[in-house]
């Protein structure tokens, strides 16, 4: 492995966080927004079906949340178990394919 | 503990690794500082207590210990303000290996120091004019504010990051390589930045700054760290690393 992979991910994992910063905010002032006066489920997925803007702007925020969160995890891993290696990152790659499969199955969810 | 008698009880780590505190009971004087303290219990009370010092003035940094929990230079801590809570416990800087008593093996923290690429590396040949050192020019200001560095270990057995990544080059190896970094003459700094971003590199510090807190010399390493990422950051972005 290339001994510039760590700082990579490092960086990943900075510009993620500066994403999903931005990203958590607009989640919430459009949940804050939208939910005035209350949404019953069938009413959210009339807004959301076939919204290809929301599609897109969710599946951005899953893979970068993914990301993050596996590179973030990977450090845990490292610093308190010790455990290091293939086998870290094979396990914390896999854990990032889990993420965003699920999480993009909940966007399909919605917009499909 | 101080008593009426004017003494004061300080336990102190003997042994190596596997070793324990010592209490020791020492007159208390006025001015004292916790050197002259470990002074007083070699030559008259147990001579085979093992320290180290050299300048006993703030200057070479060899006298570094752990003081009630803090890595702290002794020649320059007075035994009154290093007193809490009644209690006065020296032990070895933690992060390195005890060698005996309250010397610790300074080894991995030179190693470390070499690996960051902390010597300097002329860029010129002896034929050309030397390059004029401005300082107020920007880079040696950061250059600057890093080099008085004097690798007492201080900031290595205050880090966290140290303690549970054995490979992390630590804060005084990433201060140093930080200074020469920003030094126009090194010639050295393609590989320095490559040395700094590898398996323990400046990536893994998590900025909260004990380093910096523990620095005697009132020192940034945390800054220094942080300008390396940035440099780091950069180089990537432009495909150099």
């Amino acid at each position: 492995m290339k001994d510039s992979f760590a700082i990579k991910l490092w960086l990943i994992q900075r510009v993620s966080g500066m994403l999903l910063g931005i990203f958590v905010v607009i989640h919430l002032v459009t949940m804050i927004v939208a939910i005035q006066g209350g949404l019953t489920a069938k009413e959210i997925l009339e807004r959301t079906s076939g919204n290809w803007l929301l599609g897109g702007f969710y599946s951005v925020f899953v893979i970068t949340a993914a990301l993050h969160g596996s590179v973030g995890l990977r450090t845990v891993a490292q610093e308190t178990t010790g455990w290091r290696g293939v086998s870290l990152d094979a396990a914390v790659g896999l854990f990032c394919l889990l993420l965003v499969v699920i999480g993009l199955s909940a966007i399909r969810g919605l917009v499909l | 503990m101080v008593n009426q008698q004017n003494t004061i009880a300080v336990s102190i780590w003997r042994g190596d690794k596997e070793g324990g505190l010592k209490s020791y009971s020492v007159p208390l004087l006025d001015e004292q500082t916790i050197l002259d303290l470990l002074t007083h219990i070699q030559r008259n009370i147990d001579p085979s207590l093992s320290y180290r010092f050299a300048c006993r003035v703030g200057m070479c940094g060899s006298c570094a210990m752990q003081v009630n929990g803090k890595p702290r230079w002794v020649c320059r801590t007075l035994v009154r303000k290093a007193v809490r809570g009644n209690k006065l416990v020296l032990e070895p800087l933690p992060n390195l290996p005890v060698v005996k008593d309250l010397v610790v093996d300074m080894e991995p923290f030179f190693d470390k120091w070499q690996k960051a690429k902390g010597c300097f590396e002329p860029g010129q040949t002896a034929l050309e004019e030397f390059l004029p050192i401005k300082p107020d020019e920007p880079r040696r200001r950061l250059a600057d504010a890093a080099i008085e560095c004097i690798n007492c270990g201080c900031c290595y057995a205050a880090c966290d990051v140290v303690a549970s990544n054995e490979a992390y080059l630590g804060p005084a190896a990433l201060n140093r390589a930080w200074s020469l970094v920003n030094d126009s003459r090194d010639g050295a700094n393609k590989e320095r930045l490559q040395a700094v971003t590898g398996t323990g590199g400046c990536q893994n510090c998590h900025t909260n700054s004990q380093c910096v807190a523990r620095c005697p010399l009132e020192l940034n390493p945390t800054r220094s760290i942080a300008g390396l990422k940035r440099k780091a950051a950069v180089a990537i972005l432009k495909g150099k690393l």
